[in-house]
């Protein structure tokens, strides 16, 4: 295969997958989380049990006039959604989903690149926040901030430990070194990145800064028609990148019976096996305060991922 | 124990999305209302004599009725007969308040309660319904519920039983009491000077 047709079908499949797999949670999200209260969820649109309600969603919203608030920094709140959302795609990129090189991009670095990259979520945050000129974006934005800035640490701390056992930065490495037996040892590591992960994509219990009932909508309060969708989008791949760290790093990827010929599959099945999780935790617990939310993280979260560091280390240098 | 209401939280939602939602698909599935719902009233045209009972009883004056006198030559009365026509009915389900007080005091059943309620308007003034429009509900009046098998007979049924089985016959109202011995019609009225009789041979005797 010649490198051109090499590099389109790989940068189409990552798009295709950036455009389904959100489409999917966010269809399974609203699916779940009715039966789960007790209702039905979308029945209409698409007839057969409302498969088409996110499709019918998008296309409302390409209806909506896109306005800017008077007062507002035109161009950076033009940009924000772009930012909430293209660190994401990256993100897609570097994450296998099978063996023997069945990944868009391996990179050697592909841990460092990932937390790098997701990073940059905080500043869409902040961006949106300050230049739509409203006093509950601002709190939003600010409670965003602090919120990714602490749980930043919880995240990096966990997947370092999972790199020490792997002796390994690059994702595929990592899964090709995971045995089952680090579900036990690197367990505290695999719930604290989880939960800083759900903080990190701003999902409850961590909608603080989201928080519709004192806030509006937060950040994303002023945003109305497509660049409101593009954030709800980045928060429905936020889920799904989430899902897939935790599978690629902790729940081992492609391992599983017949990994050779159906490792994609057992990716793609570990991702939404935690991407309901996810949906699950939403609809069953409320959302932490802000104090609650930052004393988790300091007191909870960085002292059981540095335990799990040294632990790590112990085993590593024992073996 | 720390946890345990996470833990509970989590149970009570998995337990409810495997249970059957009880929500029905109300546009595509009729709901089954029961058969005293108070949907829409029906004007039974034909059984309505208009003595105005509804139109006077109803707290928010929503019944409107306007009638003529009509005289029936009867052959071979003495006089003719007069008889009330309606022209007008009208029920304005705007004001209505779906109290049932038109329907329990009408003595002739012309007035019923359907279980329909798909009479949304978009111009409130529509919500006025006139005679004609009463009427067609009648086709929806579903049969009274059956009567319950352990309750007492309804009036209508214990008239027609005790006319049937002639006048002095048991019914149930006379058979209900505990029975009282009383004597005879012929031996009540007797006089009473035949008592005092023994008691005056034993003074005579003394």
């Amino acid at each position: 295969m010649p490198l051109w047709l090499d590099l389109i079908v790989r940068v189409v499949a990552v798009v295709a997958a950036f455009l389904v797999l959100p489409l999917v949670v966010g269809q399974a999200e609203h699916k779940v989380m009715a039966h789960m209260q007790g209702r039905l969820g979308p029945m209409y649109a698409g007839a057969f049990h409302g498969w088409a309600q996110l499709v019918a969603d998008g296309v409302k919203f390409v209806q909506k006039e896109d306005i800017a608030p008077g007062q507002a920094d035109r161009r950076i709140f033009r940009l924000a959604p772009i930012v909430a959302l293209f660190p994401y795609l990256l993100v897609l990129l570097v994450i296998p989903l099978g063996p023997n090189g069945l990944v868009a991009q391996a990179l050697d670095v592909g841990l460092f690149f990932v937390l790098a990259v997701l990073g940059v979520g905080v500043l869409a945050v902040l961006m949106s926040a300050w230049a739509s000129a409203n006093k509950y974006s601002l709190l939003g934005g600010l409670r965003g901030a602090a919120q990714l800035l602490g749980y930043e640490l919880p995240l990096v701390l966990a997947a370092a430990s999972v790199a020490m056992a792997a002796g390994t930065l690059s994702l595929p490495g990592i899964v090709e070194a995971w045995r089952p037996w680090w579900l036990l040892w690197q367990a505290p590591a695999a719930i604290v990145f989880f939960v800083a992960g759900l903080a990190e994509i701003r999902r409850p219990p961590f909608d603080m800064p989201i928080a519709d009932s004192e806030l509006v909508f937060g950040y994303m309060t002023e945003y109305t028609g497509l660049r409101f969708a593009f954030f709800l989008l980045a928060e429905y791949v936020g889920i799904v990148v989430i899902a897939a760290l935790t599978t690629v790093l902790f729940l081992g990827g492609w391992h599983g019976p017949f990994a050779d010929q159906l490792g994609w599959l057992w990716t793609l099945v570990k991702i939404f096996a935690v991407s309901f999780v996810i949906i699950w935790f939403r609809v069953a617990y409320p959302r932490l305060r802000e104090d609650q939310l930052q004393r988790l993280c300091w007191l909870v979260l960085v002292p059981v991922a540095l335990g799990q560091l040294v632990l790590t280390a112990a085993v590593k240098v024992v073996m | 124990m720390p946890g345990k209401g996470l833990v509970q939280g989590l149970a009570v939602t998995l337990k409810t999305m495997t249970k059957r939602s009880t929500t029905q698909q109300y546009p595509d599935v009729e709901p089954e209302l029961p058969p005293r719902s108070r949907g829409v009233i029906a004007l039974s045209e034909e059984n309505c004599t208009v003595c105005m009972l509804c139109a006077r009883e109803c707290p928010d004056w929503c019944i409107y009725i306007d009638s003529h006198k009509e005289e029936v030559v009867v052959p071979g009365a003495a006089r003719p007969r007069q008889r009330n026509v309606l022209d007008k009915f009208d029920i304005d389900f705007s004001l209505c308040m779906y109290c049932g007080i038109c329907i329990e005091v009408c003595p002739f059943d012309a007035l019923h309660w359907t279980p329909e309620f798909e009479y949304a308007e978009t111009d409130v003034l529509d919500l006025l319904h006139d005679k004609n429009r009463l009427g067609e509900w009648m086709r929806t009046v579903p049969p009274p519920p059956a009567h319950d098998v352990l309750g007492e007979p309804s009036k209508e049924e214990a008239t027609a039983a005790r006319k049937a089985a002639g006048p002095g016959a048991a019914t149930a109202a006379k058979t209900a009491r505990p029975p009282v011995r009383r004597p005879p019609a012929g031996a009540a009225p007797a006089p009473t000077p035949e008592k005092p009789e023994p008691p005056a041979e034993t003074e005579t005797e003394r």
